[in-house]
């Protein structure tokens, strides 16, 4: 999060960093803020946050299960993308 | 209202490979150079580009330019420039090896060369057989392509403007263009950019129909932009239906399933390719199956409730060769189409794909629009390159790879021509027009004001099915007069669109709406340039233009041999002519395109 961004702001930050280059994940996002919503609480937001860096590409094995990560702090959130 | 100015030698709107591309050359150069882009320049659409880029290396079996040429020439049904299209094939080598010099990880020969391989249409010795000539990296080459050029750009000093949105063109009284609006994204704050060079490479503009197989970023700004600024849009009735994109969703599947044994089949199961391409069935051209597919459809032997989609079937394929050698397929499959296709058959529509037409270039990168007696003059000040433009080289049908390369030469170009127009210049920068600023500003006032409008998605939406309705792979006579009614009762709905979110940081609710602004414009000029052009060409396919002996595909080169060009102002068409001469090689004649 950044110093002096309010919740709301930083949600639609996170919503436009979900503008991808690729369709799939395009449209898994979409998936996925449909059903979170804004009921994302602070670490889910800080997990996205840190998922949303990765390289397209990597970021589409995770979502679609091609790979999975052994980072336990993004564990949970791609989980939700998977079912979304 | 007066808003802060920055300023520049250059700015490019766009940071995916044609965008970056031309900064290079302007960076290189020594100018200070601004580059916009909505996202980060790494996560350009660019990045979905896997089939690689053309260039006749010749490392694998000999091949000429000039063969390319042909091939490219015959692939855009004889509507592209040739003299744009000898320029792009024999700078190809070129721009490719730069490429890797900048840090490109090619595949790699034995001997340690650029790994080429075949795609659809690039044929050796004046379409006698086909060739290697794709140059990739693994199925990454868009991505690679964008770190490569990214890197290079970084050291030369490029300033990059990340999550800035340009909104529009500004233009003076004399015509000449100054810059650009841009919003920043993070603060909501509307700043100008003045510059002595503006380039748009702003990319395509997909998200105009309902099946695209495009991103959601491709929303066609910079040809919005250009139409309000009264630059006409060149060719916008010719898009690439790509024949399999899952349907409801348009995830490309790629035509390496076909190759691999992928079968298309109808309701009653029959692989019905067989009767429309005896010889290359599933494998033939991507307009070809496309038509088959929905003359399958139209005709009633669509398959599910709907009946409105055909299945890809590889069931009959070895699971370990679908693991194997298509990658990925099984996974979307199972994501957007809820089949698993190693048991079932994957539903597919032929989807648009890529956006031919344009803003108007020349093959130096310049921007060019009637003037005086003239139908093809620079406008001072502005260039553009890449699916935003139209130079024209892929004229009413692309080949698959051949976009890739555009982007490089004419990137590159529209950087050169930039940089000694800047450098011949010695005027300081001109005032910037304040009636340019304000057209920016009343848009924005207007929708942080507009009351009881109509809703951006159900707009976008409502345009999305019009323009898949009634502007899709067939066209027809009737539909297209309904659709251009259609399609500007949804651009009214546009004008008065309302959104709740009037915050000023990261308002996604506002950018969506600006952009549909933009789609709209794309929308409207594909659809009235289509409904006007009474003859079939490359993508372009009218039921009333059939194939008969005196006209091969319905194609009338006596009456319609000629660039579409529509205006904003008014809907007005134009027509200007194809330019047949190449630059040193004899004119490639017309004849009929087969393959
Ligand atoms: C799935 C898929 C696969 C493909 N595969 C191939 C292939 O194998 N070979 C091939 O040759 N072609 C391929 N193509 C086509 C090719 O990828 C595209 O034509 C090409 O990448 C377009 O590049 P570009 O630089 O013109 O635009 P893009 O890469 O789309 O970049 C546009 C840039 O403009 C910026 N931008 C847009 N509007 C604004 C604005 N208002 N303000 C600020 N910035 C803005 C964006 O942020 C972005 O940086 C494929 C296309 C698709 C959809």
């Amino acid at each position: 999060m950044r110093p002096e961004e309010d919740r709301g702001a930083r949600l639609r930050r996170l919503r436009w960093h979900c503008r991808r280059a690729l369709l799939e994940l395009d449209l898994v996002f979409q998936r996925f803020w449909r059903q979170a919503g804004d009921d994302l609480n602070d670490s889910d937001a800080a997990a996205l946050e840190r998922l949303l860096e990765l390289e397209d590409h990597d970021l589409w094995e995770l979502a679609s299960g091609r790979r999975d990560t052994d980072d336990p702090q993004l564990r949970g959130i791609v989980e939700r993308l998977r079912q979304a | 209202m007066k808003i802060t100015k920055r300023t520049f030698d250059a700015v490019i709107v766009g940071a995916g490979g044609a965008g970056l591309r031309a900064a290079l050359q302007l960076s290189e150069s020594g100018l200070k150079t601004a580059v916009l882009t909505k996202v980060f320049p790494t996560r350009s659409h660019t990045v979905a580009a896997q089939g690689g880029v053309a260039a006749s290396l010749g490392n694998s079996e000999e091949d000429h330019w000039h063969w390319h040429m042909y091939d490219t020439v015959k692939g855009s049904d004889w509507l592209g420039d040739q003299d744009a299209i000898e320029f792009m094939c024999r700078k190809a080598n070129e721009v490719v090896i730069e490429l890797e010099h900048y840090g490109m990880p090619f595949d790699r020969t034995d001997a340690g060369k650029i790994y080429q391989r075949p795609f659809g249409g690039h044929m050796s010795n004046f379409g006698e057989k086909p060739v290697r000539r794709s140059c990739a990296a693994a199925d990454r080459t868009g991505h690679a392509m964008l770190h490569a050029l990214y890197q290079r750009n970084v050291r030369a000093n490029t300033q990059f403007f990340v999550e800035w949105m340009a909104l529009d063109l500004i233009r003076d009284a004399e015509g000449e263009v100054l810059g650009v609006t841009a919003l920043e994204m993070e603060t909501g704050e509307i700043v100008a950019f003045q510059s002595k060079a503006t380039i748009f490479a702003t990319g395509g503009a997909g998200r105009i129909y309902h099946s695209s197989t495009n991103a959601f970023i491709n929303t066609g700004d910079g040809l919005g932009m250009a139409a309000r600024a009264g630059i006409p849009l060149e060719d916008m009735e010719f898009w690439q239906f790509h024949p399999t994109g899952v349907a409801g969703a348009g995830v490309l599947i790629t035509e390496g399933v076909r190759g691999e044994g992928g079968i298309l089949r109808n309701s009653s199961g029959e692989r019905f390719m067989e009767r429309y391409a005896p010889n290359a069935k599933d494998l033939a051209s991507r307009d070809v199956v496309s038509r088959a597919m929905v003359t399958e459809i139209n005709e009633g032997r669509g398959c599910g409730p709907n009946k409105d989609f055909v299945l890809l079937d590889i069931t009959h394929l070895d699971p370990k060769v679908i693991m194997q050698r298509l990658p990925g397929i099984r996974e979307i499959s199972i994501q957007f189409a809820g089949t698993d296709p190693i048991k079932e058959p994957i539903p597919v529509v032929p989807t648009c794909h890529y956006q031919m037409g344009g803003i108007p270039t020349n093959y130096s990168g310049q921007v060019v629009a009637p003037r005086g007696s003239s139908m093809s003059v620079a406008v001072p000040g502005f260039y553009a390159a890449g699916e935003c433009a139209c130079a024209s080289v892929h004229g009413a049908n692309r080949l698959g790879t051949n976009s890739l390369l555009d982007l490089l030469v004419f990137g590159k170009s529209a950087g050169e021509t930039a940089v000694e127009d800047v450098k011949k210049s010695t005027k300081a920068h001109k005032d910037l027009p304040q009636e340019a600023i304000e057209r920016t500003l009343e848009r924005i006032n207007r929708l942080d004001t507009q009351r009881d409008g109509a809703g951006v998605h159900e707009s976008r939406l409502a345009m999305q099915r019009t323009m898949q309705n009634h502007c899709g792979v067939f066209r027809f006579a009737d539909k297209l007069k309904e659709g251009v009614s259609k399609i500007l009762d949804v651009q009214k709905d546009v004008q008065r669109t309302v959104i709740k979110d009037k915050s000023k940081v990261f308002n996604t609710a506002r950018i969506e709406a600006l952009e549909l602004e933009n789609l709209i414009e794309v929308a409207v000029a594909t659809m009235i340039s289509a409904e006007a052009r009474k003859e079939s060409r490359g993508a372009h396919v009218r039921d009333d233009a059939p194939d008969t002996a005196e006209r091969p595909n319905g194609r009338d080169d006596q009456n319609w041999l000629k660039h579409t060009l529509w205006f904003k102002e008014g809907n007005r068409l134009d027509y200007k002519s194809v330019k047949l001469t190449p630059l040193t090689v004899p004119t490639i004649e017309l004849k009929k395109r087969a393959y």
